[in-house]
C-alpha cells in the first residue's frame, strides 16, 4: 500500500487498495534464475552450444545401449590387420556398419569406440569438476568468510599447490595412484583442478561477507557454516557455475592429452584419449579416421561447452542485467 | 582470526544483575577499531538502560558512535579490526559480552531482534521473502516447517502487508523499500523479542514512508510490550517515537533525560545546538544557527571535553579536563562542566544567552 496509485478518491476504498495490490502481486515474479534462463535464451551461439554438450551427453548415456556392437565382446580376430576399413560412405555403401570405419589390428568399430568413450570423457569431465567445485567453493568459501589467520594460512597453501608443476603431478599421480583406472583418473583430476575455484570463491566471500545481509542474519543468530552455505554462497553460484561449465571443458581436454600420452585411462575402457594414443602409430599407414573421429568428438564437446559458458556468464552476470 | 567469536573483555568491577525490571542495562561500553593509524575509539565508556517495555532512542551525528553501540550489544562487530575493549551488556539477567556464543545466537533473533538501516541491502537477495523469516522462527522455536510458514504470514500480515501467501514466496528486489523494512519488521515480530533495536530504521526511506514504518515500529511495540532501543539522527523521529533519549558525542554520553527534558530544555551546549539546527514551525523567521565545524578526528581527540572546539561557551577547564556525566536536579544527566555545582555563575549566564527556540 506504499503506491496508492493516483488518488482519484482520497483515501481508497478498501476494495480498490485490495485491486491494486491483487494487480501488483499478480506481476509474474521472475528470481534470478528465471531472468538468467530469459537472457541465456537470446545469447544463439549459447543455445547451440547447450545442443551439442547436452546432445553429446545423451549420446554418452544411451549410445552404448543402442549400439550393435557392445564393446566389451570383442570378436578376436584370426590375424592382426594392418590397415583397418574405411567409413563405408566413402564407398558410397552407405550402411549403418562401419560409420566411422574400422581399426586397424583389433578391428574395432570406431564408432563403437566413439560412443563408448564418449561415456568416461564425460563421465571424468563433469565428475572431478564436481569435486573441484565442492572443495574448491568450500575451502575458498571458509577462507573468505572467516578471513584473518585462518585465511592467510589456507591461502597459502592454494598458493604453494599452484606454484607444483601440476601437469608432471598429474602424470606421475595417474601412472602410480590411477593405475590406468578411470576412477582414479577422475579423482586425480577432481583433487588438483580445485585450486582455482576456491580463489574465486574466496574472493566472492570476500566481498560478499560485508554486505548487510550477512549482518542481518546474524542478527537473527543463524550460524556460521549456514551462512557460509545458505546465505552466501547461493550469491556466488553464477561466477561458480560459469567457471565450473569451462573447467569441464579444461577437463577433457587435459584427460585426452593425459591419456594420450598413454598415463590415462587404460585401454580396455575407452576414452577419446586413448582412442587418439592408439590410433598413433596407424595414422601413417593411412588409417585417418581412427583418429579423425575421437578427435571431432573432443572438438566438437569443448566447443559446445566453452559456448555455452561463455552464454552463461553474459546471462548470470548481474552487472548487464536488465 | 575467527570473526565474531569474542572473547571476554577485561573486567574491572562487576556489580552483578540490574534489578529485574531493567531489560537492557549497558555499563561503560568501550568498543574500539584497531587501524594502521592507530586506535579508534568509536564508543569510549557508555552508559544506558532500557526498562522493560520501554522506548529508548540514542541520538547523534554520523561517526557518534551509536551504530557501533548497537552492534556491539549484539556482539556483531568484526573482530579484527575490532575489539570490545570493555564494559558490560546485562540482558534479562546475563551479560551478553561473556555468553557463550551458542547461548549468544539464541539470543540474537529471539529475544533481540535487529532492525537495519538500509531495507534494500537487508534482506538476501536470492531467498524468498517466506524463507528469511521462517529461518528465525525455525531456529528459535519449536515448530514444524508448516506452523513456521503460517507464523510467518501472520506477522507479515501484522505489518500491513496484504496477500502474505503470495508474499512469502516473492525475492526482495520484488519489493519496494518501505515493503522491505516492513519485512524486517516482520522477521523481528515472529519470534517475540524482549528487545527490539532499530538502527536508523526509516533513513533509507523517503518520507511519507518514514513516518508509515515509525508509527508500525510503535504500534507494535506498545501492543507487544516488547522494549525499544531506537538509533537515530533525526530528533523529530525521536520526539514522536521513544520515552528517554541519550545522546551521543565523539563515542560518549554527552546528555541523558526523558524527550521532555532533553527536546524541550535542553542542557547540554551539543544538545542545544542540535536542536537549534533543525529547521521547526516556532523558528520560523529565525534564521538556523549551525553547530560550527565538525567532529574531531577520531586519531587526535582534544584532551579535555570533547565538544570544546566547536562549543561557544568553552572556557580553560573545557581544555584541560574531561567533563563527567554530572547528574542533573531534573533526572537527567549531562557531561558538560557548566552543570558542575561550582560553576552556577557560568550556568546562569549561559542559560541567559541560549534559549532553546521554540520547536
Amino acid at each position: 500500500m506504499d503506491d496508492p496509485g493516483a488518488p482519484e478518491a482520497f483515501p481508497p476504498t478498501i476494495d480498490e487498495l485490495e485491486g491494486i495490490e491483487d494487480y501488483e502481486v499478480q506481476l509474474e515474479s521472475l528470481n534470478q534464475w528465471q531472468i538468467a534462463w530469459r537472457r541465456f535464451k537470446r545469447h544463439r551461439l549459447a543455445v547451440i552450444g547447450s545442443f551439442l554438450f547436452l546432445g553429446m551427453c545423451v549420446i554418452a548415456i544411451i549410445g552404448p545401449i543402442v549400439l550393435p556392437y557392445n564393446f566389451l565382446d570383442i570378436k578376436r580376430p584370426d590375424q592382426l590387420v594392418f590397415t583397418g576399413r574405411p567409413p563405408s560412405w566413402i564407398s558410397g555403401d552407405w550402411s549403418p556398419v562401419l560409420l566411422m570405419g574400422e581399426t586397424a589390428r583389433f578391428q574395432r568399430d570406431v564408432f563403437t569406440l566413439v560412443i563408448n568413450g564418449a561415456r568416461l570423457s564425460l563421465v571424468i569431465g563433469i565428475g572431478s569438476t564436481a569435486i573441484s567445485v565442492i572443495v574448491g567453493a568450500l575451502w575458498g568459501g571458509i577462507a573468505g568468510y572467516f578471513g584473518g589467520i585462518l585465511d592467510s594460512v589456507m591461502m597459502r597453501i592454494v598458493d604453494s599447490l599452484l606454484s607444483l608443476p601440476i601437469l608432471f603431478l598429474i602424470l606421475v599421480a595417474s601412472r602410480f595412484l590411477g593405475q590406468g583406472s578411470w576412477i582414479g583418473v577422475l579423482l586425480i583430476f577432481g583433487l588438483f583442478g580445485w585450486l582455482g575455484i576456491s580463489r574465486l570463491v574466496r574472493s566472492l566471500f570476500l566481498s560478499l561477507r560485508e554486505e548487510q545481509f550477512v549482518d542481518a542474519a546474524r542478527a537473527v543468530g543463524v550460524s556460521d557454516w549456514r551462512i557460509i552455505v545458505r546465505h552466501i554462497l547461493p550469491n556466488a553460484l553464477s561466477p561458480i557455475i560459469v567457471s565450473a561449465t569451462l573447467g569441464v571443458a579444461g577437463v577433457i581436454v587435459s584427460e585426452a592429452f593425459v591419456s594420450f600420452l598413454g598415463f590415462g585411462v587404460d585401454v580396455n575402457t575407452p576414452t577419446w584419449g586413448n582412442i587418439l594414443s592408439n590410433s598413433l602409430e596407424f595414422v601413417n599407414q593411412g588409417n585417418w579416421w581412427w583418429a579423425f573421429f575421437p578427435g571431432l568428438a573432443i572438438v566438437i564437446t569443448v566447443l559446445g561447452i566453452n559456448f555455452m559458458g561463455d552464454g552463461l556468464r553474459d546471462a548470470l552476470d548481474p552487472r548487464s542485467r536488465a | 582470526m575467527i570473526r565474531h567469536d569474542v572473547a571476554a573483555p577485561p573486567r574491572t568491577e562487576r556489580r552483578g544483575a540490574p534489578d529485574p525490571d531493567v531489560l537492557l542495562d549497558v555499563r561503560g561500553l568501550r568498543t574500539y577499531f584497531k587501524v594502521l593509524d592507530g586506535t579508534v575509539k568509536a564508543v569510549d565508556g557508555v552508559d544506558f538502560s532500557v526498562k522493560q517495555g520501554g522506548r529508548l532512542a540514542i541520538v547523534g551525528e554520523s561517526g557518534s558512535g551509536k551504530s557501533v553501540t548497537a552492534l556491539t550489544i549484539m556482539r556483531l562487530i568484526d573482530q579484527p579490526p575490532g575489539e570490545i575493549a570493555g564494559g558490560e551488556v546485562w540482558f534479562d539477567g546475563r551479560d551478553l559480552l561473556t555468553l557463550p556464543i551458542s547461548e549468544l545466537r539464541k539470543v540474537r533473533g529471539g529475544e533481540i531482534a535487529m532492525i537495519f538501516q538500509e531495507p534494500m541491502t537487508s534482506l538476501n537477495p536470492v531467498l524468498t521473502i517466506g524463507d528469511q523469516i521462517m529461518e528465525g522462527i525455525l531456529l528459535h522455536q519449536d515448530v514444524s516447517r508448516s506452523a513456521a510458514r503460517e507464523i510467518a504470514v501472520k506477522a507479515i500480515t501484522d505489518v500491513g502487508i496484504s496477500a502474505p501467501d503470495r508474499r512469502i514466496k516473492q525475492y526482495p528486489h520484488e519489493l519496494s523499500g518501505g515493503m522491505r523494512q516492513r519485512i524486517m519488521i516482520a522477521m523481528g515480530l515472529s519470534c517475540n523479542p524482549k528487545l527490539r533495536i532499530a538502527d536508523e530504521p526509516t533513513t533509507a526511506l523517503d518520507v511519507t514512508i518514514q513516518r508509515q514504518i515509525l508509527e508500525l515500529i510503535k504500534e507494535i511495540q506498545e501492543r507487544t510490550g516488547t522494549g525499544l532501543l531506537l538509533i537515530t539522527h533525526d530528533l523529530g523521529v525521536v520526539a514522536e517515537t521513544v520515552e528517554d533519549v541519550v545522546v551521543m558525542y565523539a563515542g560518549r554520553v554527552v546528555e541523558r533525560g526523558t524527550v521532555e527534558e532533553v527536546l524541550l530544555g535542553a542542557r547540554h551546549p551539543y544538545t542545544r545546538g542540535l536542536l537549534n539546527s533543525i529547521p521547526s514551525k516556532g523558528k520560523r523567521g529565525h534564521r538556523l544557527v549551525p553547530i560550527k565545524g565538525t567532529v574531531p578526528n577520531p586519531f587526535r581527540m582534544p584532551p579535555g571535553c570533547k565538544f570544546q572546539p566547536r562549543c561557544p561557551y568553552a572556557w580553560d577547564r573545557c581544555v584541560e579536563e574531561e567533563p563527567t556525566l554530572i547528574p542533573l536536579a531534573s533526572g537527567g544527566a549531562s557531561r558538560c562542566w557548566l552543570h558542575d555545582p561550582a560553576e552556577r555563575v557560568r550556568l546562569h549566564a549561559y542559560d541567559h544567552d541560549t534559549e532553546v527556540l521554540p520547536t
